[in-house]
C-alpha cells in the first residue's frame, strides 16, 4: 500500500521550531494573585495613582466574575493562584531601555525566532539602509518586542517621531502621553467586558502603544513580537492603537513561546480606535507553542481584541494567521459606529494534533451604510478541533448595513473536527447579510494529482493548504505573507507522515 | 530495450465489499517511438491499468510486474514514478482551488528537475514557455492565473493536461480518454499537441473509447482490453473494425 494517502498523513509528531528557552536572568514574582500583586506591578512600573486605582477596580470586578464556558474547547480548570503575574529579564529592569543594554541572549533569541533580517538589524541598534539589505524602500518595519512581561526594544523611534507617530511600550506611554492613555485605555474593551479582559486590566504587564496624528500615513509597518519565556508565567500584554482622523497605519503582531510541559496562560487585550477616515490594518501571525502531539503543554491563548470605528468612513481590518496555542479563544471584532465605516476580518486558523481553536469575529453595525466582510479559513488536521464562531449584529440605527461572510473549512484526515457557529442579529430590515460556508477535504485525488506531476507529498499538502488560504494571505503585508506560508508548512509537518 | 514492460499484471480495486479483481494477467510492451492505443468497453479496466501504473492509491497489485526504462514501477512512490518519466493525463482532472495553474506547473517542473539533479528553469523563461504552450493549445493566457482546473470547461481541462504533457516532456505518456467530451475542433488541438510530443525517444499509451481520435493520432498498435486482459492486438485497421462491429464479436 502506498504511504501517500491522506489517512497516512495524519500521523502526529510535529516539531515546534520556536520552542527553545532563553537563558536570561529574570526577576519573577512568585505565583499568586491578590491586591498586593496588582499594587506591586503598578509600583514596579512607577505608575500614576489613577492607573493603580484603575487596576484595582478591574481586579475587584474580576473577582466577582466567572470563567466563560460557552466556547467549544475543553481544558482542566485553571488555577489562577499558580501563575506568576510578573517576570522581567533582569538586565532590563533598571535604567533606560537602550539597545546596547539588551542582553545578547535576547538578540540571539530574535535571530532564532526568524525575525526578518532588517528587523534584526534594527533590533541590534543598526538603522539599515533599505537598499543595502534588499528591502524595498518604504517597507521598513519598526519593531517592539515584548519578552515575558516587559517591552525590550522599540526601533526606528526617530523616523517615526519625525512623522509625529508615537510608537512605544505602553508602560512608557503612561508617563510620556498620560492624557492619551487615560482617555482611551478601556474605552473599547471595558474592564468588565469578559473574565480575561478584567484579569488583563488588573495585571497587564506591557505591550505597545501607537498614536498616529491627524492625516498622517505611518511611514512604515509597525510590529510587535511577543515572547513568553519564563516557566509558570502568564503573559498579559495590552496594546492600544489610536489612529486620528484621516490617518493610516499597518501593524503586525507575531508571537512565540518555548516548549514547556505545563500550560501557560496568555490573556492579552488589544484596543483599536479609528477616527473618521482613518484606517487601521492589524495583522497577527500567532505561533505560540501548541503543546506536543498528545496535547501536553502549550499556551492557552484567551485574547480580547476589538476595534472601534469611531468616525465616518473609518476602516479597521483584522487579518490573523493562527497556527499555535493549545487552546485559542479569540474573536477580533469591530464596532462600526461611524457612518460608512468598514470592518474586515480575514482569518486562517490551523489546528493539528490535539489543538483546539474557537475563533471568529464580531461585527457590530451601528452607523448607516456600514459594511463588513468576514473571510474565515479553518484547517483541521490530526485529532484537533477547529471552530468558527461569529456574530453579525445590525442595530436599528444601521440603515443599509451590509455584511458578507464566508467560512470555509478544510479537513486533513478524518480524526479532526470543524464546526461553524454563525450568529446573525438583524434589527434593521434595510440590511443585507450574506453567509456562505463550505467544508472540504484535502482529497486523495488532489494529492495524487500533485504527486503524479512529481511533487512530493509534504509539498503537495502545503501547496493545497496555501491555495485554500490565498484570500487571506493576500491581505497580509507582503513580507509576512511569505512568513505565514512557511509557518503553515511547519505546522503541518506533523500531519504529513 | 523496452520503454514499458507490463507482464502478467494482476490488480484489484479496493471497494466497500472488499477487493475486486480488475486486471487479470495483462501484458503490454511499448518501445520508444511507439504509440499504442488501448480500446475496450466501459468498465473493462482501462483506467485501472493507467492508475495502477502511475501508483494511484486504492488499488492492490496481486501479481506480475511493470517496468519503466529498467525501473520496477511497483516499488516506487507515485511522485518517484513521475520523476523517472511517467505521466498520466487524467480522465477526470481534479480541481485544486487557490493554487494557480502557473504556480502548480512551476512546482512540478522544479520537483522534477530537483529529483533529476538538473537545474531548475529560471522563472521568467519558464513563464514565457508556458504562455507560448498555452497559446499553441488555444488557451487564454488568463487561465494560467486561475486555480488548477478551477471552473475550467471540460475541454479546457483536457487541453491543460496536454499542455502539461508538452511542458514536462515525460518518457511515457498515459492518456486516459483525453478525447472524451471534446468537440471536433478541440479534438484536433489535443491530437496536434500529442503529435508534437511524439518522438523517437518517448512512448504513448492512448486509452480511448472512440476510433475517431485515431484518425488524428495514428497508432502503431491497437489493443482490445476486455475483462482485465488484452484479448486482441493489431494495427490501426483493428480500430476501424471495432467501430464497425462493436466489441461483442471478440468476447
Ligand atoms: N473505486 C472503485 N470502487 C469500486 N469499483 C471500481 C472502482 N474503480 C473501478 N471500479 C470498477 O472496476 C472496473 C474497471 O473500471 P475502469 O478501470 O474505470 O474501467 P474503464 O476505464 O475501462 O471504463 C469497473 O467495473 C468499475 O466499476
Ligand atoms: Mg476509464
Amino acid at each position: 500500500m502506498s504511504k501517500s494517502s491522506v489517512d497516512d498523513l495524519v500521523e502526529a509528531g510535529s516539531e515546534y521550531h520556536a520552542g527553545f528557552v532563553t537563558d536570561v536572568e529574570s526577576e519573577t514574582l512568585p505565583p499568586g494573585l491578590d491586591e498586593s500583586v496588582v499594587r506591586f506591578i503598578s509600583a514596579r512600573k512607577g505608575e500614576p495613582q489613577w492607573l493603580t486605582d484603575w487596576r484595582l477596580e478591574a481586579f475587584a470586578k474580576w473577582r466577582e466574575m466567572r470563567e466563560p464556558n460557552w466556547a467549544h474547547v475543553h481544558y482542566p480548570p485553571i488555577d489562577f493562584q499558580a501563575i506568576s503575574y510578573y517576570s522581567a529579564p533582569k538586565s532590563q529592569t533598571d535604567g533606560p531601555r537602550s539597545l546596547d543594554e539588551v542582553d545578547p541572549e535576547l538578540l540571539r533569541t530574535y535571530e532564532k525566532l526568524g525575525i526578518p533580517l532588517h528587523e534584526q538589524a534594527a533590533l541590534a541598534g543598526v538603522v539599515p539602509d533599505p537598499a543595502a539589505i534588499g528591502t524595498p524602500a518604504g517597507t521598513n518595519v519598526a519593531v517592539d518586542v515584548v519578552f515575558d512581561s516587559v517591552s525590550i526594544a522599540t526601533t526606528f523611534k526617530e523616523t517615526l517621531a519625525a512623522a509625529g507617530v508615537i510608537f512605544c511600550p505602553i508602560s512608557e506611554a503612561v508617563h510620556s502621553h498620560p492624557e492619551l492613555v487615560q482617555k482611551y485605555l478601556g474605552s473599547v474593551i471595558p474592564q468588565r467586558d469578559n473574565y480575561y479582559a478584567a484579569l488583563n486590566s488588573a495585571v497587564f504587564s506591557d505591550g505597545s502603544f501607537v498614536y498616529i496624528p491627524k492625516g498622517v500615513r505611518c511611514p512604515m509597518e509597525l510590529s510587535t513580537y511577543f515572547r513568553i519565556n519564563e516557566r509558570n508565567t502568564g503573559q498579559f500584554e495590552r496594546t492600544l492603537i489610536i489612529a486620528d482622523e484621516g490617518s493610516h497605519v499597518s501593524y503586525l503582531e507575531g508571537c512565540t513561546a518555548p516548549m514547556r510541559d505545563e500550560n501557560q496562560l496568555h490573556a492579552a487585550v488589544v484596543e483599536l480606535v479609528a477616527m473618521g477616515d482613518a484606517e487601521i490594518k492589524y495583522s497577527t501571525v500567532q505561533n505560540w507553542y501548541p503543546g506536543d502531539e498528545n496535547g501536553k503543554g502549550g499556551i492557552y491563548n484567551f485574547v480580547t481584541k476589538r476595534g472601534l470605528c469611531a468616525g465616518p468612513r473609518a476602516k479597521i481590518s483584522w487579518t490573523q494567521v493562527e497556527t499555535g496555542s493549545a487552546i485559542t479563544w479569540k474573536y477580533p471584532s469591530v464596532v462600526l459606529r461611524g457612518d460608512e465605516s468598514v470592518g474586515e476580518f480575514y482569518s486562517v486558523a490551523l489546528t493539528n494534533n490535539r489543538q483546539q481553536a474557537d475563533t471568529g469575529t464580531k461585527m457590530i453595525h451601528m452607523g448607516k451604510n456600514t459594511k463588513s466582510t468576514i473571510v474565515s479559513k479553518g484547517i483541521s488536521a490530526g485529532g484537533s478541533e477547529n471552530c468558527y464562531r461569529g456574530l453579525v449584529r445590525i442595530s436599528p440605527t444601521a440603515q443599509n448595513a451590509r455584511n458578507f461572510t464566508q467560512c470555509d473549512s478544510l479537513l486533513i484526515g478524518d480524526q479532526c473536527g470543524a464546526h461553524t457557529f454563525p450568529y446573525i442579529e438583524n434589527k434593521n430590515n434595510s440590511a443585507t447579510v450574506e453567509h456562505e460556508a463550505s467544508t472540504s477535504k484535502v482529497s486523495d485525488d488532489q494529492l495524487f494529482a500533485c504527486q503524479q506531476r512529481g511533487i512530493e507529498t509534504e509539498q503537495a499538502v502545503s501547496m493545497i493548504v496555501n491555495g485554500f488560504c490565498k484570500e487571506v494571505f493576500r491581505e497580509l503585508p507582503m513580507e509576512f505573507a511569505v512568513e505565514a506560508g512557511k509557518l503553515l508548512e511547519v505546522s503541518l509537518e506533523g500531519a504529513v507522515g | 530495450m523496452n520503454l514499458l514492460d507490463v507482464s502478467n499484471l494482476h490488480a484489484s480495486v479496493e471497494t466497500d465489499d472488499g477487493p475486486q479483481p480488475i486486471l487479470k494477467g495483462l501484458n503490454l510492451t511499448v518501445k520508444a517511438g511507439e504509440v499504442h492505443a488501448i480500446m475496450g468497453p466501459n468498465g473493462s479496466g482501462k483506467s485501472t491499468l493507467a492508475n495502477v501504473l502511475s501508483g494511484r492509491p486504492g488499488y492492490t497489485v496481486g501479481g506480475g510486474g511493470a517496468m519503466l526504462g529498467g525501473n520496477n514501477l511497483l516499488d516506487l512512490e507515485p511522485f518517484e514514478r513521475a520523476q523517472i518519466g511517467m505521466f498520466l493525463a487524467f480522465q477526470y482532472p481534479v480541481e485544486i482551488p487557490g493554487v494557480s495553474n502557473m504556480e502548480f506547473l512551476k512546482a512540478s517542473i522544479d520537483s522534477l528537475a530537483r529529483a533529476r539533479g538538473e537545474e531548475q528553469p529560471n522563472t521568467a523563461s519558464f513563464m514565457r514557455t508556458v504562455r507560448e504552450l498555452a497559446a499553441s493549445l488555444d488557451l487564454d493566457p488568463a487561465f494560467l492565473k486561475r486555480g488548477v482546473n478551477e471552473g475550467f470547461s471540460g475541454g479546457e481541462k483536457k487541453r491543460n493536461e496536454i499542455m502539461q504533457l508538452l511542458l514536462l516532456n515525460p518518457k511515457l505518456a498515459l492518456l486516459d480518454e483525453t478525447d472524451s467530451g471534446l468537440d471536433i475542433d478541440a479534438l484536433k488541438v489535443v491530437a496536434d499537441g500529442v503529435n508534437r510530443y511524439r518522438s523517437e525517444s518517448n512512448g504513448v499509451v492512448l486509452i480511448t473509447h472512440y476510433q475517431r481520435l485515431l484518425d488524428y493520432i495514428v497508432p502503431d498498435y491497437v489493443h482490445v482490453l476486455s475483462n482485465g486482459q488484452i484479448i486482441e492486438s493489431g494495427d490501426k485497421s483493428l480500430a476501424l473494425e471495432l467501430e464497425a462491429k462493436g466489441y461483442a464479436w471478440l468476447t
